[in-house]
């Protein structure tokens, strides 16, 4: 590919490949990441040999995508221009699609998604689908990934190069500010403040780093996007060094992820090769390099000071703040750290404009928010919703219920450093300070529906077993706060609680929460905080009876 | 995350050497942010990270025994003893774990006779629990190498490990 000099050369870019769009075409959208493991790849083979052997392919084409959003179905396809979505798809399903649907437009019904009874074909009229508002999956399961001119074609890019063809380093912070746009990794920073904090450090050399350490424990949406559309958080990434004056980026992506980094590897070649990333990016000034860090398995490095700290080789340790990294980060150079998803709504607010992206949202959250939607409920997958959207829109008309004849008993949002909403609270609007209001956090929007047959108790000692196993060590609240809160939970859980234990655990949590060096033992205790502020009778039951619980699915003995 | 690590000289067999050097030779510079890159690859290429592997890293690289065992033994990807031919890893993420990984783990222990953290004798199967394998929608799942197994039931995950 020829590298682009100018922004003029971009739109060109574009034009021609939009003349090389063929009408008439079907397209085929199969989702070839997550629903990899139910057999995806096999049925896109399936597809090409098929129409290999049909002579169709001037008829039909195979695109291979990132995650669709509706997981529950894997594995997935949407068939362009009908709109017609099918799951469970597999290899012997394969020949009947063509002859039935693509060549005489007829509908499978045992492929379509079953909502009361009902058989709905279109993707249009499914309301997993017609609920959300899809800004920041917008590409998400509709384009190749792996492509750059499919990017393109969908406005990619274009937001750099409006930065780039007259606004300034300021201009572009103030848009950010303006906008309202605040972290997706889970505090919730304003994004445009961070940026300018980064921006005024002083420093020849400044870094920018995309945290990808996804590793709250039922979070997938950060995977999602760098599987699914990688470039736009390299584009984001792109602007926000811009703004802030850095010419250097790293990708820190979790070793359990390969499938995101094989995509973010192909995607940064594909940039370099077009001249969007590296020297004078499209004529300008402007220069900006990337590379890809894998991380080696530790849940805190999504800490940020500790994310520094393993990018440099070291232990994944954090260290007190401040310094901040934004004046003494990397290397003790002035950093900025945002989330996958932060950096994914980048684009989309330089191109649309703040005005527009504050007209969704709540007063003090703006935008959409991804949410990982898993559990006990009927379609598992990835939700994308305006700020503001309840508990109940969520979980039902979205996500469809629960499954069989349980009830839904409250939500785990925000992984172990979250907290679990009760049906009390299904009507609640999500943003950052509702969800805190409740004794939950945002965090990375993994949201775990829980139907009335998981004991709460078991839940927080489940969380307290991972923060203890994931705590670095290096203060000792969290080391041993996290340590002797397990053995109280562990032991309630098998019978053998007394009475003293529920203010024991409220102390130690406080302190813990308290008087630890970063995140990881500050909130550690959130679980079992709000399981005792809504469950109390749960942990009651379970000291009273010295009722013994091993397993999730089993009932506390006086549950209906 | 805290592993008891014994350094003992004779703990794994020396190893040939030359997959190393190539992958220490792709580094000019000797900085410690390499470290980590340099361990994964290592790993890759020979299962483990085998000691005299590691001697050849800090003799080349010129970063302390001490400082390289530091990192190793902080990160859970890293292990210093040989590993099976298949690892398995097994989600105990939370959409897993309240949809049944517990009964799944107590399964793979019975079927491979071996618990969390082992491998066989036969060095066939490594066997470890990860904390989320991000792929919530196929609760409960394991991983077997690059494979992903989901929506798995005892009976499937006995099939799943007879299969290897």
């Amino acid at each position: 590919m020829e590298k682009l000099k100018k922004p003029d050369d971009l739109m060109k870019f574009r034009k021609s490949l939009e003349s090389t769009y063929r009408p008439g075409m079907v397209r085929i959208f199969i989702c070839t990441t997550g629903c990899r493991a139910l057999g995806a790849e096999e049925v896109c083979k399936a597809f090409k040999a098929e129409i290999e052997k049909q002579s169709l392919a001037d008829k039909i084409e195979i695109v291979d995508t990132g995650c669709q959003g509706l997981c529950a179905r894997a594995p997935v396809l949407t068939i362009e221009p009908m709109g017609v979505f099918y799951g469970r798809v597999t290899e012997t399903d394969v020949p009947e699609i063509i002859s039935r649907t693509i060549l005489n437009g007829e509908i499978i019904e045992r492929l379509c998604y079953a909502e009361a009874g009902k058989r709905i074909p279109y993707i249009r009229d499914i309301p997993f689908y017609s609920k959300q508002k899809r800004i920041v999956l917008k590409n998400c399961g509709t384009i190749d990934p792996k492509n750059i001119k499919e990017y393109i074609l969908r406005d990619g890019y274009a937001a750099v190069s409006k930065v780039l063809s007259g606004m300034t380093q300021d201009q572009v912070i103030t848009e950010m500010k303006n906008s309202g746009l605040r972290g997706r990794g889970g505090a919730g920073f304003p994004t445009g403040n961070k940026w300018e904090l980064a921006k005024k450090a002083q420093g020849d050399i400044k870094y920018m780093i995309c945290n990808g350490d996804e590793g709250d424990p039922g979070a997938f949406m950060d995977r999602a996007v760098l599987e699914g559309d990688p470039h736009s958080v390299i584009e984001g990434m792109l602007i926000g060094a811009y703004a802030i004056g850095s010419q250097k980026g790293f990708f820190y992506v979790r070793a359990e992820y390969p499938i995101a980094v094989e995509h973010l590897k192909i995607a940064i070649e594909q940039a370099k090769s077009l001249g969007l990333l590296g020297n004078n990016i499209l004529g300008s000034n402007f220069s900006f390099d990337l590379d890809i860090k894998m991380g080696a398995g530790a849940f805190v490095c999504g800490e940020e000071t500790a994310l520094i700290a393993s990018i440099e080789g070291k232990r994944g340790m954090p260290r007190p703040r401040p310094p901040f990294p934004a004046t003494s980060g990397l290397w003790g150079k002035p950093t900025n750290i945002n989330n996958v998803e932060t950096f994914a709504n980048v684009p989309v607010i330089i191109l649309k404009g703040s005005e527009w992206y504050k007209t969704i949202g709540t007063e003090s959250s703006k935008g959409t928010k991804i949410f990982a939607l898993a559990g006990n409920v009927k379609n598992t997958g990835l939700v994308e919703v305006p700020m503001g959207t309840t508990l109940r829109e969520i979980v039902f008309d979205i996500g469809g219920g629960i499954p069989g004849r349980k009830k839904f008993k409250a939500a785990q949002m925000g992984g172990p450093s979250g907290g679990c909403v009760p049906a009390q609270h299904l009507d609640l609007p999500i943003d950052y300070e509702t969800v805190k209001e409740v004794g939950a956090i945002m965090g990375s929007g993994g949201l775990i529906v829980m139907d009335d047959s998981a004991s709460m108790v078991e839940i927080a000692r489940y969380f307290m077993e991972f923060c203890q196993d994931e705590s670095c060590g290096k203060c000792v609240p969290c080391r041993i706060g996290t340590k002797r809160m397990l053995d109280i939970l562990t032991r309630i859980t098998k019978g053998e609680g007394t009475k003293e234990d529920i203010s024991l655990l409220k102390e130690l949590a406080e302190v813990t929460k308290t008087a630890s060096l970063c995140g990881l033992g500050q909130t550690a205790a959130n679980p079992v905080l709000s399981t005792i502020r809504y469950c109390l009778n749960e942990y009651e039951e379970l000291i009273d009876k010295k009722g013994v619980q091993t397993s999730t699915q089993q009932a506390p003995a006086t549950q209906p | 995350m805290h592993k008891t690590v014994t350094v003992k000289k004779e703990s794994t067999p020396a190893v040939d050497l030359t997959k190393c050097r190539a992958i220490l030779s792709k580094y000019n510079s000797t900085a410690s942010a390499d470290l980590i890159p340099i361990l994964q690859q290592v790993q890759d290429a020979y299962g483990y990270l085998p000691q005299n592997a590691l001697e050849e890293i800090t003799a080349r690289a010129r970063i302390p025994l001490s400082k390289i065992y530091g990192v190793i033994t902080f990160y859970a990807q890293f292990s210093l003893k040989p590993r099976g031919k298949h690892t398995i890893k097994v989600c105990t993420g939370t959409a897993c774990h309240i949809k049944g990984a517990p009964d799944i783990k107590k399964k793979i222990t019975e079927v491979i006779q071996i618990d969390e953290g082992q491998t066989t004798q036969d060095y066939k199967f490594t066997y470890e629990p990860v904390a989320c394998l991000g792929t919530c929608f196929l609760a409960p799942v394991m991983m077997i190498d690059d494979r992903y197994y989901g929506k798995l039931t005892v009976e499937k995950t006995e099939t799943i490990l007879k299969s290897y």
